[in-house]
């Protein structure tokens, strides 16, 4: 959307300081109006609901601010477009030095220390949750939050294989999420089988069935593919929905037994954890147990990519992604290669769904939803696909982000007490995806580092990267 | 016999429903290529906006003619849907050309998502029942064990209003300026371009077409079922995605067939064998024809060029 100012001064070549008040004007207003012709009669009416009867509510005054909000951003937004074609029609006298200097950007520069930091504070996040709120009980939901934030990384990291590695747009990632879930609650609720025999089977369930869903879809093109896998998700969902004798329908699989700590319950009797390691009893020591576990396993998908990544078959992956056609010519079987990432990331999906099943005890169809994918699918976009780091602040961002929201309680005094900003969470999520897409494509994190290197490590940007046909 | 007969005409009103909403993915799929993800929450959108209008016709205007508001609702409803889909076109998908392949996807995605919520959080998140539209049937006849086959007033007018529609449409495309400039940009885009054809407003105008079918659609739906919710764009948006593949994507008379079809196949399905599959049926068409089949019944085969 170029505003008119910028297309007359790109074309004269003479950037004037003050851009076109009056057509930025017109134009936010333009925007206002169309703002104003959505807004109508979604926004402008609610329907609410009174016994069988439907009646309507005006909200005129909603709309004004809606508008308002829009021709404001917009104007910014002019002026914003404007002082930067200003900068780029006079050009600083470092540019030309700027554009060849290779050196380590700043985000390099940060990420050396990044790393390190992010991970101290991911393992010694319990102990400084316990200090700073004082107390194993208070920490209770921090603790929990921070379960939650990494069973997000873990897929997150577990999609980016397939999708930011392979280029294999998979939207139905969280049908190997639920098979590993069902693989645990099963086997351990029919033939009680210990979680550590689980985690493992479940993994091996969930890639055996990567490869069932991955072969017959490998033949499409990216998005036939995506829409394939979506399908097959939501089979997925709608057979555990239906099939009530082995998986108990839309009720879902009820008391599943709890993670132990190597065979030691975390109960309050003899021979739980707390009475064998002297210590006294608080619930507090399965949620802690659990935040490590999830940590482990999500530091394994890590560490399991970053290794597979050096191999041939990490290589294979990238070049596929680049473009298929030159890596057919050079003699790379792609049907191999995409069934591996088909794999691993769907073994990796398994595991977390089992972590899932153990963490909540609890496990029905309607946790495994599209909605749940696309969340996925939206954290390994806005990382920066084919980013580890990216990805880990984009699920931060993404599902720690509304909860500290809603702890803000000035945020409540500004929109009233009703303010919940779960609710418009998945709002944002969708907005944001559209913007990623729009200003950049690449990601938070567009930096790439190549896996092959000639001599000297080089950093290059994500823009410079070409992706093919895939 | 009787049911078999009952069934076809549920399954032939239900089939132009998906008819009407996968002629937008098969346009937008033969001019640029890309899947609109977010097509079927324009088509929720549109129902949204149907059963507003509605209410206010009824209610507030008075107007006891219930054929007169549907009139006047569909009017409406396809001007303001036409809005969403071109301001959709214009902030999601126009900045995107040129852009990686799975870019356009990923942010139809991203519409999808937000239409959805945006929907919830307006207007909540409870089924909205409307009030009983049209609610007589005529029997046609009478079976030997006294199962009635009726057809109801509502699939009477579903029906005409689809084709009367189609026909409109068939003849923009296939007469009109504009059809023909749309029809050269599927071809070949750059050339289009060359010849003096304004592609970026041909591409808007078929997204235009494409929202208007769709809310065509919504309101039809919203009149066949009494109820919608925020939810339900995403699964009569897969169905009729699966319309527009098994069709054969890109063709317009593939989409109606294809939308038929799926149709018969979805009412059919629930008659004889369980209503409990019906969609798992949908979405293994989908993956089948996707598979085997992917230039469906009346679509090209697809040839990749390097």
């Amino acid at each position: 959307m170029n505003a008119p100012s910028i297309t007359t001064t790109a074309q004269t070549n003479t950037v004037s300081r003050n851009f076109d008040l009056a057509a930025a004007f017109k134009d936010a207003l333009k925007a206002a109006l169309i703002t104003l012709g959505l807004s109508i009669p979604i926004l402008s009416y609610k329907t609410n609901q009174s016994g069988a009867d439907l009646f309507l509510t005006s909200r005129w005054g909603l709309v004004a601010i809606v508008c308002a909000i829009v021709f404001g951003l917009r104007l910014v937004l002019h002026a914003f477009t404007a002082s930067k074609a200003y900068a780029k029609a006079t050009p600083s006298p470092r540019q030309a030095t700027e554009l060849v200097d290779a050196g380590p950007s700043a985000f390099q520069k940060a990420s050396r220390f990044g790393v390190p930091f992010f991970l101290g504070v991911a393992l010694t996040f319990p102990v400084l949750i316990y200090l700073i709120q004082g107390g194993l009980n208070e920490s209770r939901y921090w603790v929990d939050l921070g379960i939650l934030i990494l069973t997000y990384v873990m897929l997150g990291w577990g999609l980016n294989i397939v999708v930011g590695l392979a280029g294999l747009l998979d939207l139905g990632y969280v049908a190997f999420y639920a098979v590993g879930a069902y693989s645990y609650a099963l086997l351990s609720t029919t033939f009680g089988l210990s979680f550590w025999i689980c985690l493992p089977l479940a993994g091996i369930l969930a890639a055996f069935w990567g490869m069932i869903l991955g072969f017959p879809v490998l033949r499409l093109r990216g998005d036939y593919l995506a829409i394939v896998t979506l399908a097959f998700g939501e089979i997925i969902r709608l057979v555990l929905i239906n099939w009530v004798d082995l998986t108990n329908g839309g009720a879902g699989i009820s008391s599943i037994p709890r993670a132990t700590f190597f065979g030691i319950p975390f109960t309050a009797g003899e021979d739980g954890f707390a009475a064998t390691f002297g210590l006294e009893f608080n619930g507090m020591h399965r949620m802690i147990f659990l935040y490590y576990l999830i940590l482990a396993l999500a530091l394994l998908t890590n560490f399991v990519t970053m290794r597979l990544r050096k191999l041939p078959v990490g290589r294979a992956w990238e070049a596929l992604r680049e473009d298929e056609i030159a890596c057919r010519s050079l003699g790379i079987n792609t049907t191999n290669t995409k069934l591996t990432a088909f794999a691993i990331g769907a073994m990796f999906g398994g595991f977390a769904g089992s972590f899932f099943a153990v963490r909540q005890g609890f496990v029905s169809p309607e946790s495994f939803n599209f909605l749940e994918s696309a969340i996925i699918l939206a954290i390994v976009v806005m990382g920066g696909m084919g980013s580890q780091i990216g990805v880990a602040i984009a699920a931060i961002v993404l599902v720690g982000g509304p909860e500290v929201l809603r702890n803000l309680t000035f945020l409540q005094s500004v929109f009233g007490t009703g303010f919940d900003p779960n609710e418009y969470r998945l709002l944002l999520f969708g907005a944001g995806m559209v913007a990623m897409m729009v200003w950049r494509p690449r990601g938070l994190i567009s930096e790439r580092e190549p896996s092959v290197i000639l001599k000297e490590r080089k950093a290059i940007s994500g823009s410079l990267v070409k992706e093919g046909h895939g | 016999m009787e049911i078999f007969v009952q069934q076809l005409i549920n399954g032939l009103t239900l089939g132009s429903i998906y008819g009407l909403i996968a002629i937008g993915y098969t346009m937008v799929f033969g001019i640029i290529g890309m899947v609109n993800f977010a097509h079927g929450d324009v088509f929720m959108l549109s129902a949204f906006i149907s059963l507003i209008f509605f209410l206010i016709l009824t209610t507030w205007l008075g107007i006891s003619s219930v054929v007169l508001a549907l009139f006047f609702v569909l009017i409406i409803a396809m001007v303001l849907t036409s809005l969403w889909g071109w301001t959709v076109e214009r902030i999601a998908y126009r900045p995107l050309r040129g852009s990686f392949r799975l870019a356009p996807l990923i942010s139809a995605i991203g519409v999808s998502i937000f239409l959805s919520n945006f929907v919830q959080v307006a207007q909540g998140a409870r089924n909205k029942p409307t009030p009983p539209m049209v609610g007589d049937v005529i029997v046609l006849f009478q079976g030997a064990s006294g199962y009635n086959v009726a057809l109801s007033y509502k699939q009477i007018i579903i029906m005409v209003v689809t084709a009367v529609l189609l026909t409109i449409f068939w003849y923009v495309v296939q007469k009109t300026s504009l059809g023909r400039a749309q029809r050269a940009c599927e071809q070949d885009r750059k050339m289009a371009a060359l010849l003096g054809i304004n592609v970026d407003r041909t591409i808007s105008l078929t997204f235009v077409i494409g929202a208007a079918l769709a809310s065509v659609a919504g309101t039809m739906y919203l009149l066949y079922y009494g109820v919608v919710s925020f939810s339900d764009g995403f699964v009569p948006g897969v169905k009729a995605f699966t319309a527009a593949v098994l069709g054969g994507i890109g063709s317009l008379p593939g989409a109606v067939l294809g939308g038929l079809i799926i149709g018969l196949i979805e009412t059919f399905w629930s008659a004889y064998f369980s209503i409990e599959y019906k969609d798992v049926a949908a979405f293994s068409i989908l993956a089948i024809v996707l598979i085997f089949m992917p230039s469906g019944i009346l679509g090209r085969p697809e040839v990749e060029k390097v």
